[in-house]
């Protein structure tokens, strides 16, 4: 009995030096939740459409209010940081990415979700 | 030699997809999915877009439009499945508790289930009209 208690356990999270890639693709799992509790934001904003105008202008309003535009700029970043890990995943897919070129790839998916992030808002106060 | 007790090859197996009655199905969908979103995300956006800086009727008019309504349909039905999924591998990964674990995928795909209908459904309602 008291041997099963003092078995050797895995190495796992805590026991590593955190590195780009390690953290990109905890970031990832962490940015998908992030879009699934999204997901209600999203409903609350379409059902409010559907539900008249009187309905929806309030929801604008939040939206265009400074909480609303903060959660709105975090959502844009976990979608893009999301989609750009998605990719990379597709790349590991073919077999290809996992050699020492992986860190960049991590890098890559860092650096380009905060330059699409910042570039489709300013699109987006430039269209408006 | 040293199996007599089985006919069944090593194909036969795979086609009957072992204890777990279910094979690469999940793996595959949320690859499907994943593909999918990337151009779905971008037509989600150009409908954002479309109704920035105007005011409820106008935007509700942009979200009404056929091709608008259709893209962002596509967007939550593609997304939802990939959620689903992606939150059941979670789950899978960190609930070890045989309880805890099945009313947490059950939470899950309900939770999955009503937001893709609620959104289909506004979708729906926006672009058929009251």
């Amino acid at each position: 009995m008291t041997e099963a208690k003092t078995r050797p356990l895995s190495p796992h999270l805590s026991i590593y030096k955190p590195t780009i890639t390690m953290t990109m693709s905890i970031v990832h799992r962490i940015t998908g939740m992030g879009l699934y509790a999204g997901t209600l934001l999203l409903t609350i904003w379409l059902i409010a459409a559907a539900s008249g105008a009187a309905a929806f202008a309030p929801v604008q309003q939040f939206i265009a209010s400074p909480l609303g535009r903060i959660i709105l700029l975090g959502y844009t970043w976990a979608i893009i940081h999301h989609a750009l890990g998605g990719i990379r995943h597709f790349i590991w897919d073919t077999g290809a990415g996992l050699g020492p070129e992986r860190m960049m790839l991590a890098r890559l998916t860092l650096i380009g979700s905060l330059v699409i992030t910042i570039g489709l808002w300013v699109l987006g106060y430039a269209v408006r | 030699m040293n199996s007599t007790s089985t006919m069944k090859t090593p194909m036969k197996r795979v086609r009957g997809l072992g204890s777990a009655h279910s094979g690469t199905d999940h793996f595959w969908r949320q690859r499907l999915t994943a593909l999918a979103n990337i151009p779905l995300t971008i037509g989600f956006l150009c409908v954002v877009y479309a109704t920035l800086g105007k005011d409820a009727d106008a935007a509700r008019a942009v979200l009404a439009r056929p091709f608008d309504a259709f893209i962002i349909g596509l967007f939550v039905i593609s997304g939802v499945i990939h959620m689903k999924i992606g939150m059941q591998v979670i789950i899978e990964d960190y609930i070890h508790g045989e309880g805890s674990k099945i009313v947490a995928l059950a939470l899950n795909t309900l939770f999955s289930l009503a937001i893709g209908a609620a959104c289909v459904f506004a979708v729906l309602k926006l672009t058929f009209g009251a």
